[in-house]
């Protein structure tokens, strides 16, 4: 397998204990686009061999200039990046490391099994091309031009050449974006794969699902800075926590379809927030019990009633908020 | 920490020039192929040099002379010029916006792909279809329009074609990083179709307007035009000293102007 890296010299503290395992690293990065807008503000992130990294944060949070720096694509306002030890923006330090961007796309007219023998060719030494073939699932659109595919299938090609070079370090953008279920779990067993045979995989997403799925460690991020990190399960916690202490032990959500106002829904006792997304409304509660008899009271057509514990995506709702 | 921080197996300098080398042949391979795939640019840049020159060159024309040349000699060089520049103009020029608004640049400037393999892949492809366009109409110069040509001459000819491109390559660059995608191929023809019938390439120099004549000088496909006549034997006008000097000042422009554009994208992302 691919060699393990060089002990970092340029680490000043003594890690004598374990070899170094850092692979990528952003210390204290500021970047700040042209145009006035601050993506990052002091933002640090280090990745280890063989962990899966889920970067969690609303839209416009930092996620994809994170990666962006990451890969040399961009340079930061102040701060450092390391990648392998590198400068990313060195074509060299990028031999190690593969990518599917957010707003990436092939070649419309070429092959994918031609683009995937292109980006095959920049590696020194690339996957094979029957081992990407059957990692990234894409038997059968070998053949198809790129602009000819569906949705799913380009993210699958897309991924094919993030994996072309047997990278140790994989930066994966919203890779599941426009999948359907199948195809998005498919591409979750590949991420496990190459956990599993120590790649070290950075991704960003929306799905909250997928981050408490897939990674080792969370790091939520908010207008470019880190709002916690840890487990799945710290993360989970935190955001329980910083809910409110009370309300944490008695939040949960009312789900139904109601033909009440949201104002009306908002000045029941015991509402915290209430929306409405595709007929269904949405509703927290501190005080479940006396919504739901004031809620049932006021709407007689109310129905597909459901009441939930809230999970990961409402503990980083939470602590994203503010 | 420079020579240890990428623990690859040390390739020899031999072996990373053949890698690039490799790069560098299949990025051409692919790029042809792309754009000879995408028809809305093969069959326009290739057809309309084309059609031009039967028409104006060939049909047209009832064996007059220019000088001591047949117009259909005179005429290929104008639009032998004319279809080189569009292939560089288009493949390169509306090519680039395309994958720059794609992404698809974006995606392999990620990749440890070698930045000069893609430009040089770019200008390879564009000089590709100008010798396919330029071969074409010496074809049909010489079966319908009685043209004689040598050896020399049509080598001659390839020779201008793989340097005339560069020029226009430059430009094509410039312009992709200035110009949205959405109006690339717009204002791609708003310079390109101007600037070849004023640097006298659909109509002799000569019948154009004095005023236009003197305008050509700022043009290079007028000293590229001139370039091609002299190098089939027509005394150009002007010394063709000051038509490779008048095109590598305006690649030198283009050049600067794409520098400056690509600083502007890196400030950008």
């Amino acid at each position: 397998m691919s060699p393990v890296v060089e002990p970092d010299v340029t680490a000043g503290t003594l890690e004598s204990q374990k070899p170094l395992e850092d692979v990528a690293e952003l210390i204290r990065v500021n970047k700040r686009y042209s145009n006035g807008v601050v993506a990052l503000d002091g933002f640090s992130l280090t990745l280890r061999r063989g962990e899966v990294v889920a970067l969690l944060g609303p839209n416009g949070a930092g996620k994809s200039t994170a990666i962006k720096l990451l890969m040399g694509l961009s340079s930061p306002s102040s701060g450092t990046v390391r990648v392998f030890a590198a400068d990313p923006r060195e074509a060299s330090a990028r031999l190690r490391t593969g990518v599917m961007l957010q707003v990436g796309k092939a070649a419309e007219m070429l092959r994918v099994r031609e683009e995937i023998q292109l980006f095959r060719g920049y590696y020194p030494r690339p996957m094979s091309y029957a081992d990407i073939v059957k990692a990234a699932g894409i038997e059968g659109i070998e053949e198809r031009m790129f602009g000819h595919l569906s949705g799913g299938q380009k993210q699958r090609a897309l991924f094919a050449l993030a994996i072309a070079g047997d990278p140790d370090l994989i930066f994966l953008d919203e890779p599941t974006v426009g999948l359907d279920i199948e195809a998005r779990r498919g591409l979750w067993a590949q991420i496990r794969v190459l956990a599993a045979r120590g790649k070290t995989v950075l991704l960003t997403t929306h799905y909250l699902e997928e981050a408490d799925a897939l990674a080792d460690r969370i790091v939520v991020i908010n207008k470019g800075s880190v709002v916690c990190s840890g487990t799945p399960a710290e993360v989970k916690s935190l955001g329980a926590a910083a809910s409110g202490t009370i309300a944490s032990r008695t939040l949960k959500l009312i789900r139904c379809v109601t033909m009440l106002p949201e104002s009306t829904i908002l000045a029941i006792p015991g509402v915290t927030g209430s929306q409405l997304t595709s007929g269904r409304t949405t509703i927290s509660s501190t005080q479940p019990e006396s919504t739901l008899r004031e809620l049932l009271a006021l709407d007689q057509t109310l129905h597909s009633l459901e009441v939930e514990s809230p999970g990961l995506e409402d503990a980083f709702l939470s602590l994203t908020a503010h | 920490m420079s020579t240890a921080t990428i623990s690859l197996p040390a390739e020899t300098t031999g072996e990373t020039f053949m890698r690039y080398l490799r790069i560098f042949t299949r990025e051409a391979r692919y790029e042809f192929l792309r754009l000879l795939r995408t028809r809305s640019f093969s069959l326009s840049v290739i057809g309309f040099p084309i059609i031009f020159y039967l028409f104006f060159g060939l049909i047209m024309n009832h064996g007059q002379q220019i000088g001591s040349m047949s117009v259909a000699k005179y005429m290929l060089a104008g639009y032998a010029v004319f279809g080189m520049v569009g292939a560089a103009l288009f493949g390169i020029g509306v090519g680039l916006a395309s994958e720059l608004a794609a992404g698809w640049l974006e995606l392999k400037r990620a990749s440890p792909m070698p930045p000069m393999a893609y430009l040089l892949a770019k200008c390879c492809s564009a000089i590709a279809f100008g010798i396919v366009i330029v071969s074409i109409l010496t074809l049909l110069g010489m079966t319908i329009g009685h043209v004689s040509m040598t050896l020399p001459e049509y080598a001659r000819m390839i020779g201008l074609t793989v340097a005339g491109v560069l020029p226009f390559a430059c430009m094509g660059m410039a312009l992709a990083l200035f110009v949205p995608f959405s109006s690339a191929a717009g204002i791609a023809n708003m310079i390109y179709l101007p600037m070849s019938f004023c640097g006298g390439l659909w109509v002799p120099i000569m019948f154009l307007p004095h005023l236009l004549q003197k305008f050509a000088v700022l043009l290079p496909t007028y000293h590229l035009g001139q370039l091609m006549l002299a190098s089939f034997g027509y005394a150009s006008s002007g010394t063709l000293l000051n038509h490779w000097l008048g095109l590598t000042g305006f690649t030198l422009l283009m050049l600067g102007v794409a520098a400056f554009g690509f600083r502007r994208l890196e400030h950008n992302s």
